[in-house]
Parts: structure tokens; C-alpha cells; sequence
């Protein structure tokens, strides 16, 4: 096979598994922030059971962040040497900055985190949990410039085929970049809450009514009410920066063919690219130029407008639709999910048995949006300056099929097991319920080295 | 005298990527060393090895990552040509740190009788990532060379290097443990030891006769009398260290770091060694590292966030160790 197509595959199977964990830790780092400085005000221990039963889930999560996450630093030579020889003034710094200020950060005070509670007095705990927290949103923020910088450049000029930086503000905040920011955190927000709802239902079926399952159910379903309004108003408006920047990746996800106005809005279809129309088309009149163009008659841009330079139309028609409907589901879920905790102070045993499996909606409708605005890209791996093709290294395709096996084998193994501590970890703690030995929280620190050594 | 920065900024850049590569080796040695110890230790020592290293293993890793990150940030150019010429090799370190990092996590979550299954998998991904490292060290070392003899050297350096982290991890062992399990670490480190040698005996010897132009900066006169130091203060180090084995651990378990200490310097001093040989190449024999540098004013923007954040990194990565200072114990969350 070619090994342009294998290798990117092959970053893709390596990114798609590594942002799972990221966008589990960003959040939930400030989420066990929340229930720690709850019980600093309360004193109630449930807040603290609650804590020590999501701060294993952060361990674990961050580690598979980490391992996958060196992975990722070791592939942009070893498969994509071009990038970095074209473009590496730019991106080299954006990551040598990530590594600096955030990587080391959330490496060192995470073992504090983690297990320094009796070492350390609460004051520097509680420190260490918020520094661990801004190290993985400080790493979001750098990642995300470098990856809109690609989709958007700016502040660069280029001399003797190499981009050279003019403007680091407009490097860093390149046009797409405060959108694409905002949007992935509040992915990574909606995650982390119907995982915490979620696992939290799965305690409330196998009979658990204890504080800490409360509280960490409303904390998750709660937060998830507020977060999806404002991701869905964001999303909006992302996709209309992108309308402005990279006209081509909306008239693919919305599958249009010929630019124009009164351009309706498909709900279903299948994209066929050769004959350049849609199949089995289901379509509200005119509504495509409505969102976008906010008028009946708005332009707009069709696939003729970008002959040969379109990202594929099949899979961003489709990634785009499984995020919003994933989206919508999160909308209805959280919101009557809301109304009987507030109202009937209970949750209905349909809903709880939804709510399981949504657990994992927001890794799909994370994935299915970084598809879409990734393959959204394509042709070009730097849009306008440099091509994913031109970008790919010498090594033989066999050679980049046989890893590709391997790594796609071990996450799958991976993910099978690190889903399975997770339910384990949820039913644990169902049936410790109140009745886990209270934790040694202590307002000082143990002596050092800590008493007993 | 005017300060000429197109120069000196690339050489900058290679001492902090050496430092990083210098850094991680001792610091994630160790880690990859209590893995491979894995294999010889009964299953209460696993859990006490695990805590000696549990709290530092992440920052050590992210070493790996800033060594790698400085190469790929300042040599891009060198970046794409070592990586591509080491895809399989690289490839089987990376599922070597995979393995041992979510095996570290994994084994203290899941259900107890599927501990032991984590543990093996904690091994074999330490020695994988070990032998995958010494290997890259071995053909590195013969100018990426991957022939048959290229091949046959980087196995004998990947065995000697996982010796040497074996060995660093049984002197982090004899530093945060006590009783039976830091007598049985004396053991192995003097067993480990012999291996060590060994490799950076057959390191220090090849890589002056695999190019002529590596020998003609040692074997000159005055160099060789400036360069003598390097070659003999590891020999007396090691034998040493050797000797000490049999006289450990100290009444009041005194000194317990030394032994620890004493493989760092050896390495710094082999590490050294590898550099004067290498200058001012970073892709052996073919890109110097002003041929591979990037543009001047991305490498002085890198520069100027290091020399801010680096003492900062270094500072809370002494606190880290301070406050999990003291002999290990059991690591719980609470």
C-alpha cells in the first residue's frame, strides 16, 4: 500500500487515541479541584470520597496521556520529516513551549497530587492539584495554537521554501485559534461530566445511594446542563470563522456541490464524490444559508469554487453529523437528567440505564469533530503552504503497515482494559459506598521524611 | 567583541538537548531499572520498588520528550534523518514505554488477581524500552549504521545498557529501601555491574575505530593527555563502586545514595566522552548542527522561554523528590 495513505493512518490512529486521554484530564483536573476546595469548606468527607475515587480515574487516564502522548513526539520524524523542515520555525518553538511550561509542570506536581496528601499540608495539595490542572489546560492552549496555525497560518513569510516567523501574537493567535480553543475545552468539559454522570448512574443501578455517588452525579449532570447550551452557541460560532477562513471544509460538511444562494440544509444523504451529487438526500429548503448566511438567499460555497484542492466529502458530511446529533442527545439527556435530580430529587431507572453508555459520548462527538476539521484540511497539511503529501518520509510502506497493526492491536487491547478498571473502580466504590475508611485528611503536613521512616 | 548568535545559538541548543538526553537517561534509568529487577524480585518487593519510584516516574519521562523536542525543535532537519533511519528500533522503544507506563497505573487498579499479569507486562515493557534504547545507542554510536555488524553491535550495547539501568535501579533500590530487599539490591547491583563495564568498555572502543575522524580527535597528542582524565576516573569509579558492593549497606545505612551518585558520574563522564567524539555533528559524519539548526530567531524565542523556565522546572523537581525523600513506603491516594 501507498505510504502516504499508511502513514496517515497511522498518525491518525496514534492521535485519535492519545486525545481520549487529554480531553478526560484537562477537565477533570479542575473538577477534583472543585471537590476538594468543597470539602476545605464544608468539612463534609463525602467530597473527599468523591475525590479519591476520580483522582485514580485522573492517574490512570493521565498515564495513557503520557505514554501516547511521547508517541506523538517521535512521529513527526519519524513519518512526516517534511513538516518539520518546512514549517518548523514555527511549530518548534509552540511545542518546545508546551513542553517547557506545561508538560513539566503537570509531571512533577502530579506525584504530589497523587500521593503526596499525608506528605504535605492540605494548603499545598490543594496547590498542587491546581497547578496540575493549569499544566494540562496550558498544554491544550499550545497544542491547539500550533494545530490553527496549520489550519489558519498567519504572521509568517516565507523564504526559500521554509516558513520564518514575523509575528508570534499572530502566530499564537492565528484567526481560528480562540474558536478551536474554546470549542475543544468545553469538548473536553462535556467529557469529563458524562463520564462522571455516567459512571455515577452505572453506582445508582447496582443499588448505591451513598453521599459521595450524589454528589458526584449532580456534579456531573449539572455540569453538563450548563457546558452544552454554551459548546452548541461556540460550535456555531466556529463553524462561521471557518465559513470566512476555510469556505472549502463547509461546503464539504455540508456536502453542498455548487456554490449559490438558497442552499438547503441536508439532514440525511450519502455523498457521492464521482457524480458529484448526494444520494438518498433528505433537506430542509434553503436552511444551509440560513445558519451560516442568516438569509434565505445567502451564498453558499460550493465544492466547484475548489477543483482538486477539497478535503473528501463522504467522511466530513458524516463526522460533522455525529458530532451535532451526539450534541443534541448530550442536550436532551442532561437536561431532563437535570429535571428529576432538582425536581423529584431521584433519577428513573430508563434514564440511568442511558446515561451508561453515555459515558463515552464525549470521546465520540470529540473524535468525530477533530475528524472533521482534520480531514477538513486535506489536501493540504499547512493550508496553503504545505501539502500532506509533499510532507510524508522515505520510509517503506511495509515497514508503516506492520507498526500500524501493532499499535492499532495494543490500544485496542489498552482500551479494553482501561475501560474495564473503570467499571471496576465505579463498582468498587458502590460497594464501599459511605462505609470506606475515612481518609486521613489532615490540615499539616506529616514530618519529614513522613513519621514511621 | 561583538556576540555572534547565528553561531552560537545552535551550540547552545545542543548542550541543553545533551543535558536533557544526560538527564533523562540517569533519571528514567533507573526507572527501566527497578522494571527489568522486576523479573528477580519476589511480589511484597515489587510493591516497595514501585513506591521508590511511583511519585517521579511521569517528570522523568518528560526528559525523554524535552530531548526529543529539542531535537526536533532545533535540528529539524536531523530529527526527520535519525527517526527515519531508526523506524523500527524507535517504533519498539515507544511500545516499550507504553507498556511500562500503563502497567505502573493498571497494576494498582485493577482486581488483585489480575495484578500479576501488570506486573510482567511492567518488566517486559521496561526491558523492551531498554534494549530498544541501547540498540539506537549502538548504531547511533557506528553512524547509523544498519548493517549486519551495525545490527550485532547494537544488541551487544542493548544488552550492556539494560545492564547499566539495572544496575542504576538496584543503587535507587539500596537508596529508598531497607532490610532484606537492600541487601538483595547490593547483589545485584555488583552483578550488574560487570555488564556495565563491559558496554562502555566496547562503546568507548568502537566508536574511535568505526571512523577514522572520531580517532584522530582522541589518539593526538595533546588531546589524548586533556582527554586521558575521562577514560581512567570512570575505570577507578567502577572499581570503586565494585569494591563498595561487598561493604554495603553501611551501619545506619550511611551513604546509602552514594553508590547511586557514583553510577551517575560514571555516566555523565560517558556521556561526555560520546559528545567530544560527536562534535560538532549531530547526524554522525553527515549534518553538523549548523547545517540542521532552525532560523536563528525561532531557536533565540525557544532560548529565551528556557532560560526562564528551566531553573523553575529544576527547582520543583528538587521539592517533588524532597517531599517523597526518605526511605519508600506504601503509595496510597490518600
Amino acid at each position: 500500500m501507498d505510504p502516504l495513505i499508511l502513514s496517515r493512518m497511522q498518525f491518525g490512529a496514534n492521535i485519535s487515541f492519545h486525545i481520549l486521554f487529554p480531553t478526560i484530564t484537562i477537565a477533570l483536573g479542575w473538577v477534583l479541584l472543585f471537590f476538594k476546595l468543597r470539602y476545605n469548606a464544608t468539612n463534609d468527607s463525602a467530597w473527599m470520597r468523591a475525590y479519591f475515587t476520580w483522582v485514580k480515574v485522573f492517574a490512570l487516564s493521565f498515564a495513557m496521556g503520557v505514554v501516547s502522548g511521547v508517541t506523538m513526539s517521535f512521529q513527526f520524524g519519524t513519518n512526516w520529516p517534511g513538516y518539520m523542515e518546512t514549517v518548523g520555525n514555527i511549530a518548534g518553538p509552540l511545542l518546545a513551549y508546551e513542553i517547557l511550561t506545561a508538560f513539566f509542570l503537570e509531571a512533577a506536581f502530579l506525584g504530589i497530587m497523587l500521593f503526596g496528601f499525608r506528605r504535605v499540608s492540605n494548603r499545598v495539595h490543594t496547590l498542587a492539584t491546581v497547578l496540575v490542572a493549569g499544566g494540562t489546560t496550558l498544554s491544550a492552549f499550545w497544542i491547539i495554537a500550533l494545530n490553527s496555525w496549520m489550519q489558519t497560518p498567519a504572521g509568517f513569510e516565507m523564504i526559500d521554501g521554509k516558513a520564518h516567523p514575523v509575528d508570534w501574537w499572530a502566530i499564537v493567535f492565528n484567526p481560528s485559534m480562540p474558536y478551536r480553543l474554546v470549542h475543544m475545552l468545553l469538548a473536553s468539559g462535556l467529557t469529563v461530566s458524562f463520564l462522571i454522570a455516567g459512571l455515577s448512574a452505572l453506582r445508582y443501578l447496582s443499588g448505591d445511594r451513598s453521599e459521595s455517588m450524589w454528589k458526584a452525579l449532580r456534579t456531573g449532570v449539572f455540569t453538563a446542563a450548563i457546558l452544552i447550551p454554551i459548546q452548541i452557541f461556540a460550535g456555531d460560532q466556529h463553524g462561521l470563522n471557518t465559513l470566512e477562513h476555510q469556505p472549502q471544509k463547509i461546503a464539504a460538511m455540508e456536502a453542498n456541490w455548487n456554490t449559490g444562494p438558497n442552499v438547503p440544509l441536508v439532514l440525511f444523504a450519502w455523498p457521492d464524490e464521482a457524480a458529484k451529487e448526494n444520494r438518498f438526500e433528505v433537506a430542509i429548503p434553503d436552511g444551509a444559508s440560513v445558519v451560516l448566511r442568516h438569509s434565505t438567499n445567502g451564498i453558499v460555497p460550493g465544492l466547484n469554487d475548489y477543483p482538486g484542492l477539497h478535503p473528501p466529502v463522504l467522511p466530513l458530511f458524516w463526522g460533522f453529523r455525529i458530532m451535532v446529533g451526539t450534541g443534541i442527545l448530550m442536550l436532551v439527556v442532561s437536561w431532563s437528567a437535570t429535571f428529576f435530580l432538582k425536581r423529584r430529587h431521584s433519577l428513573p431507572r430508563p434514564l440511568a440505564m442511558l446515561m451508561v453508555p453515555m459515558a463515552l459520548s464525549g470521546w465520540l462527538a470529540t473524535l468525530a469533530g477533530w475528524y472533521t476539521t482534520e480531514i477538513g484540511r486535506q489536501p493540504w497539511l499547512v493550508t496553503g503552504v504545505l501539502k500532506t503529501a509533499d510532507a510524508v518520509g522515505p520510509v517503506a510502506g511495509s515497514h508503516v503497515a506492520l507498526t500500524l497493526a501493532i499499535y492499532l492491536i495494543l490500544y485496542v487491547l489498552l482500551l479494553i482494559a482501561y475501560l474495564g478498571v473503570l467499571v471496576h473502580l465505579a463498582l468498587k466504590a458502590a460497594k464501599d459506598g459511605d462505609t470506606s475508611p475515612l481518609p486521613g485528611v489532615m490540615k499539616t503536613a506529616m514530618s519529614q521524611p513522613a513519621a514511621g521512616e | 567583541m561583538t556576540f555572534d548568535w547565528p553561531t552560537a545559538l545552535p551550540l547552545i541548543f545542543a548542550g541543553l538537548m545533551g543535558l536533557a538526553i544526560l538527564i533523562y537517561v540517569i533519571l528514567d534509568g533507573f526507572d527501566l531499572g527497578i522494571g527489568i529487577l522486576f523479573s528477580v524480585a519476589e511480589d511484597a518487593e515489587q510493591d516497595t520498588m514501585i513506591a521508590a519510584i511511583g511519585p517521579f516516574w511521569d517528570a522523568n519521562e518528560t526528559w525523554l520528550v524535552l530531548a526529543v523536542g529539542l531535537l526536533l525543535v532545533a535540528f529539524p532537519m536531523a530529527h526527520g534523518v535519525i527517526l527515519t533511519a531508526l523506524y523500527i528500533p524507535v517504533f519498539v522503544l515507544l511500545v516499550g514505554l507504553i507498556l511500562r507506563g500503563v502497567a505502573f497505573d493498571f497494576r494498582a487498579k485493577v482486581p488483585s488477581g489480575k495484578k500479576h499479569r501488570w506486573n510482567r507486562i511492567f518488566f517486559l515493557g521496561s526491558i523492551i524500552a531498554s534494549l530498544a534504547q541501547g540498540y539506537m545507542l549502538g548504531v547511533y554510536v557506528l553512524g547509523l549504521d544498519v548493517g549486519l555488524g551495525g545490527i550485532a553491535f547494537g544488541a551487544l550495547v542493548a544488552l550492556c545498557l539494560s545492564a547499566a539501568y539495572a544496575a542504576m535501579g538496584a543503587a535507587w533500590v539500596i537508596y529508598k529501601t531497607e532490610g532484606e530487599l537492600q541487601r538483595k539490591a547490593v547483589r545485584w547491583l555488583r552483578t550488574t555491574l560487570v555488564l556495565t563495564a563491559l558496554g562502555m568498555a566496547a562503546v568507548s572502543l568502537a566508536t574511535p575505530f568505526a571512523s577514522p575522524r572520531i580517532f584522530a580527535k582522541w589518539f593526538v597528542w595533546p588531546e589524548m593527555l586533556y582527554l586521558s582524565p575521562l577514560p581512567i576516573l570512570s575505570a577507578l569509579l567502577f572499581l570503586w563502586l565494585w569494591r563498595q558492593t561487598f561493604h554495603l549497606p553501611k551501619p545506619d545505612d550511611r551513604h546509602a545514595l552514594r553508590p547511586f551518585l557514583t553510577l551517575a558520574a560514571i555516566f555523565a563522564l560517558g556521556f561526555a566522552g560520546l559528545a567530544w567524539s560527536f562534535y560538532p555533528f549531530v547526524v554522525p559524519d553527515k549534518l553538523t548542527i549548523w547545517q540542521a539548526a532552525s532560523a536563528t530567531e525561532s531557536l533565540a524565542i525557544i532560548l529565551a522561554g528556557t532560560v526562564v523556565v528551566l531553573p523553575v522546572i529544576i527547582f520543583y523537581s528538587f521539592y517533588a523528590y524532597r517531599v517523597f525523600g526518605g526511605k519508600a513506603t506504601d503509595l496510597t491516594y490518600d
